[in-house]
């Protein structure tokens, strides 16, 4: 048994501690957003947060994930109240056929809450793991950016600021 | 009164022996030229200068993360201060371009800057000195028909007495010997260039030989293995960790496209190094190979027995004896529930470095690899936190970092299972105090990356960010 802890849930799971996080997330846990690209941790597609940083889940055992933080998209919000990032990719209709995108997501979610002010520059060389094959990368950097302005009006509007 | 004439005399003593200093560690200055034209400078010369200059590895000190090649500024930390490589474009007022040739070659020769003033051996003259006049003034051809870029050199930080310039004329006269490179007639003339090329231009003593407390080369343990930037240099000589004992064939092969089948890939600081020497001249690669593989000598029997024991694949990763399948091609991990290590080998690792699939592409089973087998852990360190970045815009070998999935203790636990299952070495000691150190930058960690395209030259530029 293993106490895993997704989105602020924690979970008691029954595997091998050397399963990889991708497998308990999807098989054992239903949350879908993480993919199965390459398995190799060279694509991105299975990336989600430990502790804040981008991981590639695929390559991540569970034990090691005892008393961490395990962020996914279904973390970033709903349906109903899609997250800054989430929303914003909608906006952008960031997506060609998809497969790539929660990862995207998640590694973008990782600066952004550094600073959602990132340069063009900062995000090209962050981002630099995830592989998008359709070629959809001129949106997903502008759904980024558009996100980053969505945390920045949220936290201004949130401290009781303007502008 | 005599007390007054003893002091005196002694300040006398004194005044003669600084003045003497000072005689001796006098350089004049070489007048300034004006910038020579491009047109000056036959074609041919420059290529060779380019070739050199590649073997040189020129680029990768004096070019800082994201800046113009040559135009220096990369900080150069050394256990003394940190000291700023130099711009080295013909730019005439930051650069070199108001350097005569005579300027150029007494700086390679002596360590001396066309200004009279002592060089710091960051910059390996105690190697360059070997170089020959021919050899430096293809090597000025070549640098002088750079874009010039205008950018001026910060002031290093170092402290007093070391930032007096004239103080290194006492180094140099304890370690320094001036001298182009004296052929040794009993050997062939392949060896020849190769130890040319090696002591000299491509300095590989400057990493590779363990340095002592006044920063040189200790000339009694050459190539018994150095540090560079954070990295363990390994050791050239017959100490080699390298579980399959290096040929002329296999060394040439690993310096000119950056990975070996049996030894794997070229990472940190040698990276940029194999990818220079991709497009240098044709058989300076094998004549290096030479040398070098004569300065590890003949290995013994034993070694030669243990290399073809560790190189033979197991029997599961013959073609068609698994289907292929995602993860199908893994040899399967025992995984002991009692070692941690053991657990994330199997799930972080073994999916590449168990996949029968060859480098560079595929991870190097780790019963072959030098890191495993190495005096300390700190190259398998490097790569598990970081791993190997991808070239930019090209294709090339590369692996996933692990700094933000495993703690210090887990890069521990999975190093203590590494050594014990893959190397017949002693275990490593005190692993996890050295994993946090390098975590927090103690090391100064550089990392690079490599393009696979051995005759690609090297992107010179270091990475700021870990993969």
């Amino acid at each position: 048994m293993v106490a895993l802890t997704v989105n602020g849930k924690t979970h008691q799971v029954d595997v091998d501690p050397d399963t990889p996080l991708l497998y308990v997330l999807r098989g054992e846990l239903e949350l879908n957003a993480a993919k199965y690209g390459c398995g190799l941790g060279q694509c991105g597609a299975c990336t989600v947060l430990v502790d804040g940083e981008p991981v590639f889940s695929c390559v991540t055992p569970v034990l090691v994930l005892e008393g961490r933080k395990v962020t996914t998209v279904e973390g970033l919000g709903t349906l109903e109240a899609p997250g800054p990032l989430q929303q914003a990719f909608i906006e952008e209709q960031a997506a060609q056929c998809g497969y790539c995108i929660a990862g995207m997501m998640m590694r973008a979610q990782a600066l952004l809450q550094r600073n959602a002010a990132a340069t063009d520059e900062e995000i090209k060389a962050h981002m630099e793991p995830n592989l998008c094959r359709c070629g959809t990368h001129m949106r997903i950097m502008a759904a980024i950016k558009r996100a980053g302005k969505l945390m920045q009006t949220a936290s201004a509007a949130s401290t009781g600021r303007t502008g | 009164m005599r007390m007054v004439r003893y002091l005196a005399s002694a300040v006398g003593v004194v005044m003669i022996v600084m003045l003497a200093g000072i005689a001796y560690a006098w350089r004049s200055q070489i007048s300034p030229v004006d910038v020579p034209p491009a047109s000056s400078f036959d074609a041919a010369t420059i290529a060779r200068g380019a070739s050199l200059a590649a073997v040189g590895n020129c680029s990768v000190c004096h070019t800082k993360a994201g800046g113009e090649v040559f135009a220096g500024g990369l900080a150069l930390p050394t256990p003394f201060g940190t000291i700023y490589a130099t711009n080295i474009t013909p730019d005439p007022e930051t650069g070199i371009g108001r350097w005569s040739e005579q300027a150029f070659a007494r700086a390679m020769r002596e360590g001396v800057d066309r200004e009279g003033r002592h060089l710091y051996p960051a910059f390996p003259y105690d190697h360059f000195t070997k170089v020959t006049d021919e050899d430096n003034r293809a090597l000025y051809a070549y640098m002088m028909t750079r874009k010039p870029v205008r950018s001026e050199t910060p002031p290093n930080e170092l402290p007093f007495p070391i930032n007096v310039r004239m103080v290194l004329a006492g180094w140099k006269l304890l370690f320094f010997k001036p001298g182009v490179y004296q052929p040794d007639s009993t050997k062939s003339a392949e060896w020849n260039r190769g130890a040319y090329l090696a002591e000299g231009l491509g300095h590989c003593g400057a990493c590779h030989t363990p340095r002592n407390l006044m920063g040189a080369e200790k000339t009694d343990q050459l190539y018994a293995g150095g540090e560079a930037e954070g990295w363990n240099a390994y050791a050239l000589n017959a100490a080699s960790p390298a579980p399959v004992p290096w040929t002329v064939d296999s060394l040439t092969r690993y310096l000119s496209n950056g990975y070996e089948e049996q030894h794997g890939v070229a990472r940190g600081p040698m990276a940029p190094v194999t990818a220079n020497m991709g497009s240098a001249a044709p058989g300076d690669a094998k004549a290096i190979a030479t040398y070098i593989a004569s300065v590890m000598g003949e290995p013994s029997v034993e070694r030669k027995a243990r290399g073809e024991g560790v190189s033979k694949s197991p029997a599961a990763q013959s073609p068609g004896v698994l289907v292929q399948a995602a993860g199908s091609q893994s040899l399967p991990v025992t995984v002991d529930p009692k070692d941690p290590g053991a657990a994330i080998y199997a799930a972080a690792c073994s999916s590449c470095h168990d996949a029968g699939r060859p480098v560079p592409y595929g991870g190097l089973p780790l019963r072959l690899s030098s890191a495993t087998h190495g005096p300390t852990p700190m190259n398998p360190i490097n790569v598990i936190l970081y791993g190997l970045p991808a070239p930019e815009g090209e294709r090339g070998p590369i692996m996933p970092g692990f700094a933000g999935t495993l703690t210090d203790r887990q890069v521990a636990d999975l190093l203590a299972y590494m050594r014990k299952t893959f190397s017949d070495q002693p275990a490593w000691k005190d692993i996890e105090p050295l994993v946090a150190d390098i975590r927090a930058g103690a090391k100064d960690t550089e990392l690079h990356s490599l393009g696979s395209d051995g005759n690609a030259p090297a992107n010179p530029t270091k990475r700021e960010t870990s993969w």
